[in-house]
């Protein structure tokens, strides 16, 4: 994400103190607080119903905020009708309209803003250039493939110039390969053409590949917003740790805390050091994460060169092609996650006696996980 | 791709075909009781109503002979002796046989008057005439023998098919001489009727969209719940008879009826407005009977256009009333057109409404067919009239058929 912050950070969209409830007894939006960049590609990430979607209906205009205001380049929004916000939206099922042809649908938000035909016409040959798509203007949407009804989705919410557009999981219809293909067009259009983009998906493949910043949601809460790899790497809670990525979990108790680190006793027994990130020093209950590349296994007889050691036993071995995982019980987690580099041998066998391995700075000491 | 027939096996097309035919074979087997069911309610009577209306069997049957005789008649002039002779002798059996009266009523259609005419010389003939004397015979019992007209209505009454019966549901004859040409004034009434079934086929329809609409729509975006229970509101005219719908509008709009009388209790009017036995009455009764049949293939359409169309349209700039206009009420073009077509067709058809709140001016095609098939037993100009409704029916149904599904390129993307 080298070089992937956009420069000017001045703010597009706010929300101020912003709450949602449908039935007047349970949020789906708690007391957002956010901040749009102009010209950022911001995702808004999260399970369903952790209040991502009604975040960005609010932003559209089809859903109204119970409380708070939305401010939209420096004016407040809250009671403005959606035709009047000129925000572009790319909707879940692309939502072309059927009767119309490809050139109808892309020249209709120019007709109802009643553009000169000329422009019109110049600015949707544009726009049908843009997604490569000339020769099949005049089919109608039903006669083209998933990933063209796509592309002209997307066109239809630029062609009229917004300078911000919302996108409701616009690629959960696609196969995976398709997918990963208009991950990279719709980010190569973010780049051309400087636009704001608020992106809604609950992939967070998709979501690490094409964003600038990331905003987790959970439970109507943003858990984290940050860069990839920043979220990746350094997650501030469990919730999140968990949702982005493969993540071990060991539970424990906070025994000491000194010198910016700190040692847990296992639950399983044991003890560890680990990075506090969330916890309330001496005493108190934590999760620690552990990504699964970040630990080193260790046959019988060999000694770890990391100071965090703990003794496991291989349930199985996963072959992926690029890499493998080996899934060990360890520390009482029995889906306990190791990714061998490529080339190692699995010569495990089930059963076998390991040990597992990792630096206390892999290791975050987050908050401890709600039991269900 | 292998070949997967070797020698000696049966061929792969013909083993597909078998496999096929059990298919097919097992799908019939499925509606061949409905099949049968149509065939024999449904087909086979219309068939035998659109037979009947070309259908010409009495003057062949009752007068063989005269219709023989005048095989060979150009009907420039009067026909030969041996036609009066014919005539003469078939009279004589079938007053015997007391069959004159069947081609007499037949004939009666055809002219005014010749029931009496063809009565009067079968009761008068009591001999055999003299060989070469039928002619002078005939025309001393009436002179109306004298004439080309009534050897013409014969002549064209031969069968065994004709053309009358329908020309007749269309206010059309055919002259002496076989040309067509409209009926006299004083008989012609069924191009009216058909105009005036038309017409309020058409009112019905119109005033059925205007009010089903809205309700469609209403019920299409509301909540399922409240949807639930609105759409029993729309299906209850179901659960109860036509009949007593009917007469329950009667109660309503009858000058002392409930409408009336409210209307002059908060002193709107003074003299009790005529709502009833009168177009008003056969139009709110017609509406109210057919608005379901309106509502329901609008309604189901209408469920069927996801709201993210008008969030798009929204999104785009659209302010509510152009959104409405371009992009979701052509959407809804099919089921108007459903809709329409059939409320239009079961209006068209409608008998006991009109007939129970209509008054003499507002009866419509139903009625007449209804009058020809149980009072005078005309079934000939019976079926006519039916087989016209029915082809201007078929006639809407291929309209509609090319107007709604000629560009069927909408595609699937309703989900």
């Amino acid at each position: 994400m080298d070089g992937g912050i956009p420069v000017a950070t001045d703010t597009l969209v706010r929300f101020a103190g912003v709450q949602k409830t449908y039935d007047g007894e349970h949020l789906v939006v708690r007391n957002l607080d956010l901040d749009i960049r102009r010209g950022e590609f911001l995702t808004l990430l999260g399970p369903s119903g952790s209040g991502k979607t009604t975040t960005l209906m609010m932003l559209a205009g089809f859903e109204v905020p119970t409380e708070g205001e939305i401010i939209l380049d420096g004016r407040p929004i809250k009671d403005m009708p959606p035709h009047r916000r000129g925000i572009g939206m790319v909707f879940q099922n692309y939502a072309l309209f059927p009767h119309m042809t490809v050139e109808e649908n892309l020249a209709f938000p120019l007709s109802v803003r009643k553009l000169p035909k000329a422009e019109i016409r110049e600015r949707v040959a544009a726009a049908l250039a843009m997604i490569k798509l000339e020769p099949l203007a005049r089919r109608r949407p039903g006669q083209l493939s998933g990933g063209q009804q796509q592309r002209v989705a997307l066109a239809r919410a630029l062609v009229f110039n917004p300078q911000l557009v919302l996108m409701d999981e616009p690629l959960g219809a696609l196969d995976k390969r398709l997918r990963e293909h208009m991950q990279l067009e719709i980010k190569h259009i973010h780049e051309s053409t400087g636009i704001t983009v608020v992106y809604v998906t609950h992939d967070q493949g998709e979501a690490l590949t094409m964003s600038d910043r990331i905003a987790v949601f959970n439970d109507g809460v943003i858990q984290q917003i940050d860069r990839p790899d920043e979220l990746y790497e350094r997650p501030v809670n469990s919730f999140v740790a968990n949702f982005i990525g493969e993540n071990n979990v060991l539970s424990g108790t906070v025994e000491a805390a000194g010198e910016g680190l700190c040692t847990v006793r296992l639950d399983a027994g044991g003890a560890v050091t680990a990075l506090p990130v969330a916890v309330n020093g001496r005493g108190a209950r934590t999760a620690l994460s552990v990504r699964p590349e970040r630990v080193r296994l260790y046959r019988e007889g060999e000694t770890p060169a990391e100071p965090n050691a703990l003794p496991a036993t291989v349930l199985d071995t996963i072959y992926l092609g690029d890499h493998s995982l080996a899934v060990l019980e360890a520390a009482g987690n029995p889906e306990f996650m190791v990714k061998l580099p490529p080339g190692v041998r699995l010569d495990l066998r089930h059963g076998q006696p390991v040990t597992v391995a990792f630096r206390p700075e892999d290791c975050r000491a987050l908050d401890p996980i709600r039991q269900p | 791709m292998t070949a997967i027939a070797d020698a000696g096996e049966v061929p792969l097309a013909l083993r597909l075909r078998r496999a096929e035919r059990m298919r097919r074979m097992k799908a019939l087997a499925l509606v061949v009781p409905l099949l049968l069911f149509l065939l024999f309610t449904f087909l086979v009577p219309i068939a035998g109503m659109l037979w009947r209306s070309v259908d010409d069997w009495e003057v062949a049957q009752v007068l063989p002979r005269t219709v023989a005789a005048l095989g060979a008649w150009d009907g420039r002039d009067l026909p030969g002796e041996d036609a009066y002779a014919a005539l003469a002798a078939d009279l004589r059996q079938a007053y015997a046989e007391r069959t004159v009266a069947v081609a007499a009523k037949r004939l009666n259609y055809a002219v005014n008057g010749f029931r009496t005419l063809l009565m009067s010389t079968a009761r008068a003939i009591r001999d055999v005439p003299e060989p070469g004397a039928a002619r002078a015979t005939l025309a001393a019992i009436d002179p109306a023998w004298e004439r080309r007209e009534t050897w013409a209505a014969i002549h064209g009454a031969r069968g065994p098919v004709t053309d009358f019966y329908l020309l007749a549901a269309l206010d059309l004859r055919r002259d002496a001489d076989g040309a067509v040409i409209g009926a006299p004034a004083d008989q012609s009434i069924y191009r009216s009727v058909f105009a005036r079934t038309f017409g309020i086929g058409l009112g019905v329809t119109a005033l059925c969209l205007l009010l089903g609409f809205p309700v469609a729509y209403l019920l299409a975006t509301l909540p399922a719940r409240t949807s639930n229970l609105l759409m029993i509101f729309v299906l209850l005219p179901f659960w109860t008879s036509l009949l007593v719908r009917t007469c329950a509008w009667i109660v309503l709009l009858q000058s002392q009826g409930l409408v009336n009388d409210a209307l002059r209790w908060t002193g709107a009017i003074d003299d009790p407005l005529r709502l009833i036995y009168n177009r008003t009455g056969v139009f709110i009764a017609m509406t109210h009977v057919l608005l379901p049949f309106m509502i329901l293939p609008l309604y189901s359409v209408m469920k069927a256009i996801p709201p993210a169309y008008m969030r798009a349209a929204a999104s785009l700039g659209a302010p509510p009333a152009v959104a409405f206009v371009r992009v979701y009420l052509p959407q809804t073009v099919p089921g108007v057109g459903a809709g329409c077509l059939l409320v239009f067709i079961l209006a068209i058809g409608y008998y006991i409404t009109p007939a129970l709140v209509g008054g003499a001016g507002d009866q419509m095609i139903s009625y007449f067919i209804a009058f020809y098939t149980t009072e005078t037993v005309n079934w000939g100009l019976a079926s006519a009239l039916g087989a016209v409704l029915l082809a201007a029916t078929l006639l809407l149904a291929v309209v509609y058929g090319r107007l709604v599904h000629g560009p069927s390129t909408t595609g699937g993307l309703k989900t």
